[in-house]
């Protein structure tokens, strides 16, 4: 793998979209659960545990789906002739991608996640097909998150621990950013709490690649119910400043 | 949304209270009898604009999408314009074949422009009671925007402002692009602006856009 590749998929300045998401942190700061840095703290290592782990878990399944036959693929002389063999594999690639998305369906029991995380997928799969034109996506146009975080590390040329460290860090940043726009708090202390998290990062990550092949009911299935339950608030409130 | 074929985008910028909204709100009045329309706002908060431009009625609520911009709304204009666009091409999809879709944006500051993946053209919208001196500052708003609107001249006299100063800095900021002074106080209220926003539209589209739309369905590999 390519560890400036991995960099250009991890930064925050990606056109993805990720900036108008806040992660919950917008509703949890209106509540009142989040008002300073040891909040913040308790937020992202929940946060982290739960939707973090599910997110790196399908990010590196699906990239391992799109990667395992990877070395032959394109090498071959007149391989598009066979088409039995590509057709099979094929299918079972996009069944399996299908049952990844399915899997964080049912592992997102708010609507307005469901429809927050399709639609960072979404953009996700703008930049990607824009960057990597070359890309591979089985899962139409509005997969959930954390499968076009697969289909992005896939298509940059990583592999299942880059995709789900990318998934799982982007959560932790996209969080910690929007609580310094919300708060205004210290950004030095922000970045500081970051990196005391980002071996957790690395541990989640390297967790979800040893589970890449484990059939999707095995998978990480963590939820925090007050993420669910203000994110069905923050979807009917008059005036936000992040769209979930 | 084929390259060729899609609607012409406009964006409206400009810093907070100009008059942005109000413009967007009196171009709708004016174009909505002969151009398919749709209007993408960028409020700092989520709705306020569209549904300031709902309740003055110039549009029917299902051509107005607000678009959330995270407190960055430069961001949403500039350097990640996927909500955007995501909001655009919805329109279309929804409302089959556009003539004119305007992105207003959240009311920012003199450096926030369009990003030319988004729009093909920019109106920048500045006004008498910010002063004077904003021609003469400049930033990229003010010095490349296709068109650059001076709105609220009805106030020069009340704030001071010598519209003679700011038409000159424009000129010598702008060049040839081309600058409007407007009040949309009484006549001809946008009207300079509408015609500027019609022979847009109705120029041929010179470059393919270097754009796509949502990945397209693929096979495995």
């Amino acid at each position: 793998m390519s560890l400036s590749t991995l960099l250009v998929l991890a930064d925050g300045r990606l056109p993805s979209g990720a900036h108008a998401h806040s992660g919950g942190v917008e509703a949890a700061v209106s509540a009142g659960r989040i008002h300073d840095l040891p909040t913040l703290e308790s937020f992202l290592v929940g946060r982290t545990a739960t939707t973090g782990t599910v997110a790196a878990a399908f990010a590196a399944a699906t990239c391992r789906a799109l990667t395992s036959g990877r070395s032959g693929v394109g090498t071959v002389p007149h391989a598009r002739d066979e088409a039995t063999p590509s057709d099979g594999d094929g299918a079972r690639l996009a069944e399996r991608v299908a049952a990844l998305d399915d899997g964080i369906d049912v592992r997102t029991a708010s609507p307005a996640l469901r429809v927050a995380s399709r639609a960072q997928g979404r953009a996700l799969l703008r930049a990607v097909t824009r960057i990597w034109p070359a890309a591979t996506n089985p899962a139409g146009p509005n997969p959930h998150h954390p499968i076009a975080t697969g289909i992005a590390a896939a298509a940059a040329g990583l592999g299942p621990g880059d995709a789900a460290l990318v998934a799982v860090y982007g959560g932790l940043t996209g969080s910690a950013s929007a609580a310094v726009r919300l708060l205004g708090l210290d950004p030095y202390a922000v970045h500081a709490l970051v990196a005391r998290l980002a071996p957790e990062c690395d541990r989640v990550a390297a967790d979800a690649a040893a589970r890449a092949d484990d059939p999707v009911d095995d998978l990480p299935a963590g939820s925090a119910i007050l993420l669910d339950l203000d994110a069905e608030q923050h979807a009917i409130w008059e005036v936000r400043l992040f769209a979930s | 949304m084929r390259p060729d074929n899609r609607a012409v985008r406009i964006g409206i910028g400009g810093p907070v209270g100009s008059g942005k909204t109000a413009l967007v709100a009196a171009l709708c009045r004016l174009l909505a009898g002969e151009l398919r329309l749709a209007v993408v706002t960028n409020d700092i908060y989520t709705t306020e604009d569209a549904d300031f431009l709902r309740r003055a009625g110039v549009l029917p609520d299902d051509r107005i999408r607000a678009v959330e911009t995270g407190c960055c709304p430069h961001t949403a204009i500039r350097d990640d314009i996927s909500a955007n666009l995501d909001a655009v091409e919805e329109l279309e999809d929804r409302l089959g074949p556009l003539d004119l879709v305007l992105v207003e944006s959240g009311g920012d500051n003199l450096t926030a422009t369009f990003s030319k993946g988004l729009v093909d053209h920019q109106i920048f919208v500045v006004d008498v009671a910010g002063g004077d001196k904003v021609p003469r500052k400049g930033g990229p708003g003010v010095t490349t925007a296709d068109l650059l609107v001076i709105n609220k001249t009805d106030l020069a006299p009340l704030v001071g402002a010598d519209l003679g100063v700011m038409a000159r800095d424009a000129r010598a900021r702008r060049g040839d692009l081309p600058t409007v002074f407007l009040s949309l106080v009484g006549e001809p209220g946008a009207a300079p602006v509408a015609d500027w926003v019609r022979e847009r539209v109705a120029e041929p589209h010179h470059t393919p856009r270097d754009h796509d739309p949502a990945p397209a369905h693929t096979h495995g590999p």
